[in-house]
């Protein structure tokens, strides 16, 4: 916009705001209705979903499947979509820098002085694509499970996943994530021994590691399902 | 340039005196009213005694009533502003024009404010009860949601409120985009409400871990993990964030102090500065509106 351009708008603006009313009653009254219905609409979705609370936070949960809040969907579903992982802070970082930049910079490198959307195609074009993109990523992360949840095999095995968590293996080793590294790590044990030997080792294994014989014999079913869960990662 | 003052409201404006109360010796009664100061009404005065029987007592009295209920608003308001000098500045802001034109999509702003206004009391209200250390922080939920009088009510409008104020906020940006409201003279309000949009995701995902529940925890560790694949700055933000490079209960406290001092006095003061430039430069009119005016001097040009 050079100076003639930005004199035409400063004038044409003061006209059509002499043709306005005040904003006190005509502005406010609207104002004040929206925010009626904003209030009724949080009241209401408050009555009618509530506040979930999940179980209490864990650290030693190895394949939970983290879910961040749904207006976060676009960024994770960002995650899924680009595949290697040398590309991944692309996802994680890159794109969405990229874009905040660009959307912060707007009105400095968009100077053209004409405001109807109709009349400016370019950028109301780059606005319904980046609306109906992040709609469609959105839709894509609210049906589909977490990013993780793809590098984590252990899936379906809730009561052998509780039964290990509890059982203190993550004090000498480690699953993925999480854990210490005293003991051998843990993760892709499945692939290394089979599922008896892991049983024979929980049960006679060797020094400084305790033996889970007492588990075998007061809970059975639980043994069973840390063996079948500990089987279970490759 | 300059605005015609606006008018009065009614409740301020000198009053015409009623025949009966005109002091003997000052011919125009709208002379004596004036001045700004309101005349002295009280019971006991003197002047308009003689009439008042004769025109049936109640309804007189009941005028005199609200005449003098009256009094006490324009009262309050004359004190504040002999000593503030206020006036003028509320009365700009109030009666200032707003452009032929504007339509409800120019309330997605203030719903914006309201949405943000509405999780601050509730977060005060949460934060009366709520521990931010690793053992207690589940235990202080719980006990807000299950023994508290409307406890998940207030619970469920915070969760809610944060929904509803991050579809508010990315409405009104597209409203400003699409009118093309964000150019001259309004660029540095534009980027002023990017930080905002920015700020409120930054609420939302602060707000995320403090349930401590396992969904908040694990979707937190991914999140802090994300900002620390970030090149260069990438692991200074994690450990920042984390308080060290482990979760640890320096976490929670600081995510905690993050979502409720740090985040919330930013909005605030932003938002401070946002309203100053709305009110400074005005909203702008919908952009397929052409001043009437203007088109005819055009031609006139012509």
């Amino acid at each position: 916009m050079n100076n003639r351009e930005k004199e035409d708008y400063l004038r044409e603006y003061s006209i059509l705001k002499g043709e306005g009313k005040s904003f006190f009653p005509y502005a406010i009254a609207k104002d004040g209705s929206m925010a009626v219905i904003t209030m009724l609409v949080i009241i209401v979705l408050t009555l009618a979903l509530g506040a979930e609370l999940g179980p209490k936070a864990d650290a030693t949960t190895t394949s939970f499947s983290p879910r961040p809040e749904w207006y976060f969907f676009f960024l994770f579903e960002l995650l899924r979509v680009v595949k290697p992982p040398e590309l991944t802070f692309l996802a994680t970082m890159g794109i969405p820098t990229i874009c905040l930049v660009l959307l912060l910079l707007l009105p400095f490198f968009d100077r053209s002085p004409e405001r109807n959307p109709l009349k400016r195609p370019i950028a109301t074009l780059a606005g319904i694509t980046t609306i109906v993109a992040m709609a469609y990523l959105t839709l894509l992360g609210a049906l589909g499970g977490s990013p993780t949840e793809i590098e984590l095999q252990a899936a379906g095995q809730e009561d052998g996943k509780q039964a290990t968590a509890s059982s203190g293996c993550l004090g000498c080793h480690r699953i993925g994530e999480n854990g210490n590294e005293i003991g051998p790590e843990l993760t892709e044990v499945g692939a290394r021994l089979p599922r008896e030997a892991i049983a024979r080792t929980l049960v006679n294994p060797t020094q400084p590691m305790p033996s889970y014989a007492k588990l075998q014999k007061q809970d059975p079913e639980k043994f069973q399902d840390m063996v079948d869960f500990l089987a279970s990662l490759k | 340039m300059k605005l015609p003052t606006p008018p009065l409201p009614r409740a301020l404006k000198p009053k015409p005196g009623r025949p009966g109360s005109r002091p003997p010796g000052n011919g125009d009664a709208n002379g004596t009213g004036g001045n700004g100061k309101v005349r002295d009404l009280r019971p006991g005065t003197p002047d308009g005694n003689g009439e008042r029987p004769s025109k049936g007592g109640p309804r007189v009295d009941r005028e005199r009533f609200k005449e003098q209920a009256l009094e006490v608003p324009i009262g309050v308001a004359g004190w504040l502003d002999e000593r503030s000098g206020m006036s003028p500045f509320v009365r700009g802001l109030a009666y200032r024009k707003v452009p032929r034109g504007t339509n409800w999509w120019y309330t997605l702003g203030s719903a914006t404010m309201f949405a943000f206004v509405a999780q601050a009391v509730t977060g005060v209200f949460l934060a009366m009860y709520y521990n931010p250390a690793p053992s207690e922080a589940y235990e202080s939920i719980t006990h807000i949601t299950n023994d508290l009088f409307l406890g998940e009510f207030v619970r469920g409008m915070h969760k809610w409120g944060s929904t509803v104020m991050v579809i508010l906020i990315f409405l009104h940006m597209a409203r400003t985009f699409f009118f093309g409201a964000y150019k001259y003279p309004r660029e540095l309000n534009w980027v002023i409400g990017v930080v905002l949009l920015v700020l409120t995701l930054a609420m939302g995902l602060s707000g995320y871990l403090l349930p401590f529940d396992q969904r908040g925890f694990w979707a937190t560790v991914v999140a802090v993990n994300i900002n620390a694949s970030a090149p260069v700055m990438g692991p200074y933000i994690a450990d920042f964030l984390r308080g060290g490079s482990e979760f640890t209960a320096t976490t929670l406290s600081r995510f905690y102090s993050i979502h409720m001092l740090i985040i919330p006095g930013l909005i605030a003061a932003l938002i401070g500065a946002h309203l100053y430039l709305v009110a400074k430069l005005g909203t702008t009119a919908p952009p397929w509106l052409k001043a009437e005016k203007a088109k005819a001097l055009n031609q006139e040009e012509l």
